[in-house]
């Protein structure tokens, strides 16, 4: 049992040995060299996954952008369709009210003209008509006065009924 | 040897009634290695598992691949001694001779090996051979035991191992700066980034992490390798990480990178702790002091203990075998069944441990490392 738990003498000193040179051995031209490698190829993978990462949202923006004029153009283009629909009818509608306004005033104009006239032609009418009562008069006259006698009693007549009392 | 031979196991655990059997019939044991316990104890009681485990896991100074006795396969591993007699003395540890659990001696009389331990030959009858730390202090000769043992050897291996994986990966990324990693590279990129992000960076910050990342590293991949070539049958069942001078190491540049980075927050706390009353002082501080020492040694001892035990486990399983089988052999037939599927569950936990160690040494000692290095702010 002694054999197992006692450290023996040339193996401490082979062991030490031993482990030191290989130790020293190994840092210099393993450990060394793969931990480098090791770091920098890590390194560079993180780079890459970093530029990859760069580039997906450089992609992106670029896409948001692309959303974003797209998105302008259409409400551009809604904003340049309103436009014209609303001049087009206010075209129709200043149109159809300067049409209205024109056949008012010509209906005026008519209007009045048809006044005119109808003034002149009663003015005329009243005209004819006393003329044509004056002729009519002196024809009654002309019969009613045509005897002495007629005369006559006309005088009496007009002096009855005078009111000269 | 360790028992973690799977396909050998389970032959064995089947095997088991009949080795005991041939056992009785007075034949040469041949199945199996896991009975060279059976083999020392059999003109005695039976099989006693103890020493039987006990050698499995301990450290040796060769690697014992299969067989017992004199079929026994083994591969020698250098044995380097220094002592003042002697001076220094390197050979295979083939040199020495003898059978079984007997004293061994090399040809030249100078050295004995008593159950693993090397000592100067004559010195052992006056001192406990389980002495253990490569010291005798004896006679006034001592003898440093500076061996490749079957531990030493493993570490070696994976060390090795470590510098060919990890410069190999290294070199594909300077190859292919930038690039998705391929092929090893890509198999140990997320350990190495395991570590980094989810064990020092979350302890230590990012700035300081940079700094304690290296050491972290090398533990980190040598405790997981080293607890994984243990699990690796048919090899001589290395036992790396439960070896207690092995650990102790690691542990101890634990203890002394949190030390010399301290900062004087740190040893602020140690030493007077902010908000206490004066009157608590004399216990907080000496326990303080005890924390800081006791930190590394639990870390050590919790490697050692769960690799060791997972070894121990197993094997136990085996010694089931073994001992029921020596009753009778149905319930040596029965028991292996068992035991197997056991094994079987308990290899799969063992992955699982050889990963998790690896984990927690590592994050504990960021951790420790942390608090050495935090800054004050309130």
């Amino acid at each position: 049992m002694d054999a197992l738990l006692t450290p023996a003498f040339g193996t401490v000193v082979w062991a030490t040995v031993a482990f030191l040179v290989v130790m020293f051995l190994l840092r210099k031209m393993a450990w060394g060299p793969i931990l480098t490698a090791l770091k920098e190829r890590e390194e560079s993978i993180a780079a890459a996954l970093n530029e990859a990462d760069k580039a997906r949202s450089e992609m992106t923006a670029l896409q948001a952008d692309n959303d974003r004029l797209l998105q302008e153009a259409r409400a551009e283009r809604d904003a340049m369709l309103r436009e014209a629909r609303e001049m087009a009818d206010k075209v129709v509608a200043e149109a159809k009210a300067k049409a209205k306004d024109e056949a008012s005033r010509e209906a005026e104009n008519a209007r009045q003209a048809i006044a005119t006239e109808r003034k002149a032609a009663v003015a005329e009418l009243k005209a004819e008509v006393a003329k044509l009562s004056v002729t009519i008069a002196e024809k009654l006259i002309r019969t009613e006065l045509s005897g002495e006698d007629k005369q006559q009693a006309l005088v009496q007549k007009l002096i009855d009924e005078s009111p000269l009392n | 040897m360790s028992m973690r031979f799977h396909p050998l196991l389970l032959a064995l655990s089947l095997l088991a009634g009949q080795a005991t059997r041939a056992q009785h019939d007075g034949h040469e044991l041949t199945e199996g290695h896991a009975s060279e316990g059976v083999h020392e104890m059999e003109e005695e009681s039976g099989f006693d598992p103890s020493p039987f485990i006990i050698h499995h896991v301990a450290d040796a100074h060769d690697i014992h691949l299969w067989g017992e006795g004199e079929s026994a396969l083994h591969i020698p591993l250098p044995v380097i001694l220094y002592s003042e007699k002697y001076g220094l003395d390197v050979f295979m540890s083939s040199a020495f001779h003898g059978h079984g659990g007997e004293v061994k001696h090399t040809e030249d009389g100078r050295y004995e090996m008593s159950h693993g331990h090397i000592g100067l030959a004559g010195a052992h009858d006056q001192h406990s051979h389980d002495h253990g730390d490569g010291h005798n202090h004896e006679h006034g000769t001592e003898l440093y035991d500076f061996s490749i043992t079957k531990s030493v050897f493993g570490m070696l291996f994976i060390m090795a191992l470590l510098v060919f994986l990890f410069g190999r990966a290294a070199a594909n990324y300077r190859k292919n700066p930038g690039q998705a990693p391929t092929g090893l590279t890509n198999v140990l990129e997320p350990l190495v980034v395991f570590v980094r992000d989810d064990i020092a960076v979350p302890s230590l910050g990012e700035k300081k992490a940079e700094k304690f990342l290296p050491f972290l590293l090398t533990v980190f991949f040598f405790i997981l390798f080293a607890n994984l070539l243990g699990l690796i049958p048919f090899i001589g069942g290395f036992n790396i990480t439960g070896t207690v001078g092995i650990t102790a190491v690691l542990a101890t540049f634990v203890f002394l990178l949190t030390s010399f980075n301290g900062n004087k927050h740190y040893w602020g706390h140690l030493f007077w702790p902010p908000g206490v009353p004066v009157f608590v002082m004399p216990i907080i501080i000496p326990i303080e002091i005890i924390g800081m020492f006791l930190k590394p040694i639990v870390l050590m001892i919790r490697l050692t203990a769960n690799i060791t035990a997972g070894h121990i486990i197993i094997l136990s399983f085996v010694s089931l075998v073994l001992i029921f089988g020596e009753s009778s052999v149905a319930a040596g037939y029965g028991v292996g069944i068992f035991s197997t599927a056991f094994m079987i569950f308990m290899y799969c936990i063992e992955l699982l441990v050889a990963f998790l160690q690896a984990f927690i040494f590592t994050l504990l000692a960021a951790i420790y490392f942390g608090e050495a290095t935090h800054e004050a702010h309130h």
